[in-house]
């Protein structure tokens, strides 16, 4: 049995609802009390919805194209209740998503090489902490590589997470390259016979050159020495950004060919709307989210619930 | 360049309204519907920007500012003023104590950076002879301590930790009596990340604010941060009471909402802005120069002030000396590169000048670091008698030149022709100052 089906055996989707709850009660009790201070669909109301799309950092573009759509359903299908609203809006929003679960990239033999990237202060090291627990969980054997040789006790702090989960790692002294770091985690995971290597990457901003070069040096070296790998290149996304992560996303998918999303801090008040951009714009699947920082808050990223959660009346 | 999107949108609805000689009311309605859509676009909160753009519209359409000679100007001086307004108007300072140690508290969510800016902050402290001691007060992220402790080494300042305590409110307290102990005259307490709506961390941030009673309680904002800003900074300023805000990854291409945003909802300064990942890299805020640069009418105050903190007078006025005896060779063309490289990177430094955000995206104008490096690189790898004496470089040392520097004998002939190029200039620069004349000296440009 795969790691997913495990995760999936073990938490459940209910989880991802009470992790979103916050997010849905923020926005959805905003939505909910913009429509029924309405008798019928009209421009105003579309507009307000407008304004809440927006406040949900899903950004104007994504939002005049959803409403547009919106405009459209409910013209064909002769809409008439506000109430109606909220499936069409959703249905709309799981659309841009797109609709299944999409479980993170496993080799089919060898070690399963993980890269994470994404810019500073996201939460990388953490997600690849939870990541690895529930790896280990699972069965699998996991090593980390820490691939952050910048900032001060990068190293130490993905080493307490080591010890947490039981998992090796794989290092050098503050300030070495990080390629040949990885390139010495992609040999050890061979010769160990490592299940999972998560690489953990320096926060970067995405409009620093040298950066993503070096950057680009890393997936270099681990595809010479692993075909195929990485099987996937994690994109940390702070839900709490706004709209600057589109031009995260677009850059890191270009430096690094990203592959998904982790979608960390959705515990807090922010909505993390702009992943509906990111997904509708650069087809870039969301697969995890983090909701805490215990080594159990992490779930994976299911649309249609994260949708509905969103607009979703039904209160359980 | 900072906030480049939203500098870029705005300029472009501007140069629009300035190609119409008179504006009518449906010119002034239809250039702020593009200013409002770049400002959500730029993560500026919501409500913020529906008052934005009232009240502009209110001062624009105005009767004096259509019928004046050139109503599109009046405009975008309004914009300015309402821009400026909106970051809080001028630089404000942080509060120093009567009786020292003035005491910092960094507070914020998770990622935002405070342990960077806790150090970032002691070091510009430093450069002002104070006295800095930090304090580490996150006992909950892995290696937190440790991170702040490798910094203090860094900067050589003293930090209070305990690694045995799980208490930061004891932490807190016994760094600020160690300060007094030691004679330092500023504690900079970080704390950890949490999140606004935690109710048991707040409730110790509070606990820590009782018992040290700090002069300032910073919040630390990550400007790429959406809507989500304004909450964040409301919940923090209610529970706790915040003096003032620093914003993070401004070097980032962030688009400004947060830094347009939080002043304009929570009436609290933004103080300092992080530029850069080195410990130099923060720097005291500016609303009226930001909202210049913003509409590319550049910051011309910031770089003089950046000119006079990292060039070396001495060696400048030396080197004038040597131009203009025109003993001008590729060693001072050397020492004068690495000068400039010295006042940052280029593109942060073209921002600042009127009107040149845009040069860099002019072709063949691609003035980048990189092209700076490889001069250097051409001109290291020169012998020390062909940097003074260039006539000397025939083919073969050319040949040799570029093999050495990797680079192409293309490069180093553009080079050396440059060179002769300024020499030549100098020469007149001379002899206009032998003559005494004024206005004899003619730049290629000049007619």
């Amino acid at each position: 049995m795969g790691f997913f089906d495990k995760l999936k055996e073990t938490l459940g989707f209910d989880k991802l609802k009470e992790g979103l709850t916050k997010t849905r009660s923020a926005f959805t009790d905003k939505i909910e009390q913009i429509i029924t201070g309405y008798r019928k669909i009209d421009e105003e109301l579309l507009e307000e919805i407008e304004e809440a799309m927006i406040q949900a950092d899903i950004g104007v573009h994504t939002t005049t194209r959803i409403i547009g759509e919106v405009r459209k359903t409910v013209k064909k299908e002769q809409i008439e209740s506000p109430q109606a609203l909220y499936e069409v809006l959703a249905q709309k929003v799981a659309d841009m998503l797109g609709h299944e679960i999409k479980p993170l990239n496993r080799a089919a033999e060898g070690p399963t090489v993980i890269l994470v990237v994404g810019v500073n202060g996201v939460g990388k090291t953490t997600t690849i902490g939870k990541l690895a627990f529930h790896m280990k969980q699972a069965g699998d054997k996991v090593l980390l590589a820490a691939g952050d040789t910048f900032r001060a006790a990068a190293i130490d702090q993905l080493e307490i997470w080591g010890e947490r989960v039981g998992a090796e790692v794989i290092k050098q002294a503050e300030g070495s390259d990080p390629a040949a770091v990885v390139f010495d985690a992609v040999q050890a995971a061979k010769a160990r016979r490592a299940d999972v290597l998560i690489i953990d990457t320096a926060g970067r901003l995405h409009n620093k050159t040298n950066l993503m070069e070096e950057l680009r040096k890393i997936t270099r070296v681990i595809s010479r020495e692993i075909g195929g790998a990485p099987h996937e290149v994690l994109l940390v996304l702070d839900a709490t950004t706004g709209q600057n992560a589109i031009a995260q996303a677009k850059i890191f998918q270009e430096v690094a060919g990203v592959t998904g999303v982790a979608l960390t801090k959705l515990d807090g008040t922010a909505k993390g709307g702009v992943v509906v951009a990111i997904s509708a714009e650069l087809a870039m699947p969301v697969k995890i989210i983090g909701v805490g920082e215990g080594m159990n808050d992490l779930r994976l990223f299911a649309p249609e619930d994260f949708a509905s959660a969103l607009f979703n009346r039904d209160k359980e | 360049m900072i906030f480049e999107g939203l500098a870029d949108k705005l300029q472009q609805t501007f140069r629009k309204l300035r190609g119409r000689g008179r504006l009518t009311e449906a010119d002034v309605v239809e250039a702020m519907r593009e200013v409002r859509m770049a400002l959500l676009e730029a993560d500026v909160n919501y409500k913020v920007v529906k008052d934005f753009v009232a009240r502009v519209k209110e001062r624009a359409i105005g009767q004096d500012v259509l019928e004046s000679l050139t109503p599109a100007q009046h405009v975008v001086k309004i914009v300015n003023e309402e821009l400026t307004a909106l970051m809080g108007g001028t630089q404000s300072r942080i509060a120093v104590a009567n009786n020292p140690p003035t005491v910092i508290m960094l507070v914020g969510l998770q990622g935002a950076g405070k342990t960077t800016t806790a150090g970032k902050l002691a070091n510009l402290l430093l450069q002002q002879n104070r006295r800095p001691l930090l304090a580490a007060a996150d006992v909950y992220r892995p290696a937190a301590i440790k991170q702040l402790q490798v910094l203090g080494e860094k900067l050589d300042i003293p930090v209070y930790s305990d690694e045995e305590s799980k208490n930061p409110v004891r932490i807190s307290q016994e760094a600020v009596h160690t300060a007094i102990m030691k004679g330092r005259d500023v504690v900079i307490v970080d704390t950890a990340g949490r999140l606004h709506i935690n109710e048991e961390l707040m409730a110790e941030l509070q606990n820590i604010k009782q018992s040290i009673r700090p002069h300032e309680i910073l919040l630390v904002v990550d400007a790429m941060t959406g809507q989500d800003a304004v909450t964040v900074a409301e919940h923090f300023d209610g529970q706790l009471g915040v003096d003032g805000i620093i914003l993070t990854k401004l070097d980032g291409d962030a688009r400004g909402g947060a830094a347009l945003s939080i002043k304009a909802v929570t009436g609290k300064p933004i103080k300092f802005a992080g530029m850069g990942e080195k410990l130099d890299a923060l720097e005291p805020f500016h609303p009226d120069r930001l909202a210049s640069r913003i509409l590319g009418m550049g910051d011309v105050l910031s770089l003089i002030e950046k000119a006079e903190q990292s060039l070396d007078l001495e060696k400048a006025q030396d080197m004038e000396k040597k131009m203009l005896r025109a003993e001008f060779t590729f060693e001072e063309f050397l020492e004068q590169l690495r000068q400039v490289r010295k006042l940052g990177p280029l593109d942060q430094l073209l921002g600042m000048l009127p009107g040149m955000g845009n040069l860099k995206k002019m072709p063949g104008m691609e003035v980048n670091d990189k092209e700076m490096k490889r001069v250097e690189a051409i001109i290291l790898s020169m012998t020390k008698k062909e940097r003074r004496n260039p006539q000397l470089i025939d083919g073969s040392r050319r040949r040799r030149i570029a093999k050495g520097s990797g680079t192409q004998v293309q490069d180093v002939n553009r080079l050396l022709k440059q060179f002769v190029e300024v020499k030549k200039m100098m020469k007149q620069l001379q002899s206009m100052q032998k003559s005494g004349k004024k206005g004899k000296f003619k730049l290629p440009f000049m007619r």
